[in-house]
């Protein structure tokens, strides 16, 4: 702590939020959420049902809308609540909420999707301990308004969502030779479906793939954005708050590291 | 003799192959992918994925013991059985809460050596997932149980192996872009493969 004091750069974390809340405009909020701060592939939170559920491009995809739904709506209400909910409690409370969502996603599949229900199965209600649903009600909807919150949560879902996709069409074409069940051309007959990527393994394997890619991408972008405004864009700060409500902290730190 | 009745009457093929298929066909982080988070980031040094694994397999036994009966005793006779998800996570994380508590009162030692890592097992979905699982596969206690303490070794046994990987990884030269985590997952997904190996053990063996 004293070696921070000593720095002139050092702000307090609730000066470098509003420092963070000025830059903010609805264009970067999306922005973050699906490119430069994506979670499944920039921040790596969330990764237990990335991996279980990504066999196939449409059990992927539907993940993705649950996780956008869930996401949105408890950072709305999240949101709403942030000057009702004490602070001490507040983690128990943001988990309640979300629970609920989660809840009406599990009913409403249960009613009228059984099929997915069925592949979907145990993540479903697993949405509840997804770290990136409670750290973004955590560093995020508790501390801006309801509009913002929303977009948020649609954006980070979505960033969320292409995660999945991606990996969930990477496994399903070479793991399966199909694309959202459609039998692709060439396989089966000239390219053999390779077993390995529909298999636990290889869902490890894709998603070290696909953050090799994301990174690539994500420094490209920079680096021409950066020849013309002249400007570099800032950095990916992770609020140590969010660190502290997830699992996932070692892992974070490493990203931001690099 | 009651009891020695009572001994005759467990099923314990039943009970060794659920914990068994629990512990290596089935793991629950190399083939359920759950508990992830913790799996890549405490796996770093041995000593870690040691005191995490002990947090985890003494928080699964609890959370199952409490969830189980919850579910059969009250939740199903009064129709309210939607209210899994709610109620097994509020369970969790104040049962997480309160051995924290004790703990520190009571046994500071142990406090020390795990209590760091209690508030991460909260949002560990191994723990929520094992309490599910055993609801949605209509387990006896005994066998839920069983499950529990097969999930809680089976994710020990995948920490401590990965923990070992990792040491060696850190000292060995990796290509650039493959650095930190994609390397990590890349490792991780040959141990998936080696687990495999297992697929036919329960038949094998009890079949």
């Amino acid at each position: 702590m004293s070696e921070h004091m000593s720095d002139k750069t050092y702000r307090s974390p609730d000066q470098r939020l509003e420092e963070k809340k000025k830059s903010e405009s609805p264009w970067s909020i999306v922005l973050n959420g699906l490119l430069f701060e994506n979670p499944a592939l920039r921040l790596i939170l969330g990764i237990c049902p990335l991996l279980a559920v990504t066999i196939s491009a449409k059990s992927s995809l539907f993940m993705g809308f649950a996780v956008i739904f869930v996401l949105t709506g408890s950072e709305f209400i999240v949101s709403l609540l942030r000057h009702v909910i004490p602070v001490k409690v507040r983690i128990p409370a943001f988990i309640t909420i979300i629970a609920g969502f989660v809840t009406i996603v599990q009913l409403v599949v249960s009613a009228y999707l059984p099929a997915l229900n069925e592949s979907l199965g145990i993540y479903i209600p697993l949405i509840v301990v997804n770290c990136v649903v409670l750290a973004r009600a955590e560093t995020f909807a508790s501390k801006r308004s309801p509009a913002y919150s929303v977009l948020d949560g649609l954006s980070m879902g979505g960033g969320f969502t292409l995660a999945l996709l991606m990996m969930g069409s990477i496994r399903e074409i070479l793991g399966a030779g199909t694309f959202f069940d459609v039998k692709l051309p060439l396989f089966g007959s000239v390219i053999e479906p390779i077993m390995f990527f529909s298999l636990p393994p290889g869902g490890f394997f894709v998603f070290g793939i696909c953050i090799i890619i994301m990174q690539w991408v994500v420094i490209r972008i920079k680096r021409i954005t950066a020849n013309k405004n002249k400007t570099v864009l800032a950095e990916s700060e992770t609020d140590e708050s969010a660190c502290s409500s997830c699992g996932a902290c070692s892992i974070c730190r490493e990203s931001e590291v690099k | 003799m009651k009891m020695i009745t009572f001994i005759l009457s467990i099923d314990i093929q039943g009970l060794m192959i659920i914990l068994f298929s629990a512990i290596l066909v089935d793991n629950f982080v190399l083939s359920k992918f759950l508990g992830i988070c913790p799996f890549l980031g405490v796996s770093k040094n041995l000593k870690t994925a040691m005191g995490m694994s002990a947090a985890v397999i003494a928080i699964m036994l609890l959370a199952s013991a409490i969830t189980w009966p919850i579910q059969n005793f009250l939740l199903n006779p009064m129709g309210i059985g939607f209210l899994q998800t709610l109620v097994f996570i509020l369970v969790i994380a104040s049962l997480v809460q309160m051995v924290e508590t004790i703990m520190k009162k009571t046994l500071p030692p142990l406090y020390k050596a795990l209590g760091i890592y209690l508030p991460l097992i909260t949002t560990n979905c191994a723990v929520l997932g094992v309490t599910i699982l055993n609801i949605t596969k209509d387990f006896s206690f005994g066998k839920a149980m069983t499950n529990s303490l097969g999930a809680g070794l089976g994710f020990a046994l995948a920490l401590f192996l990965f923990s070992g990987v990792r040491m060696r990884i850190e000292k060995a030269d990796v290509p650039k872009a493959l650095r930190g985590l994609p390397i990590t997952l890349i490792a991780a997904s040959l141990v998936s493969v080696s687990f495999f190996a297992f697929k036919g053990l329960i038949e094998n063996i009890f079949g």
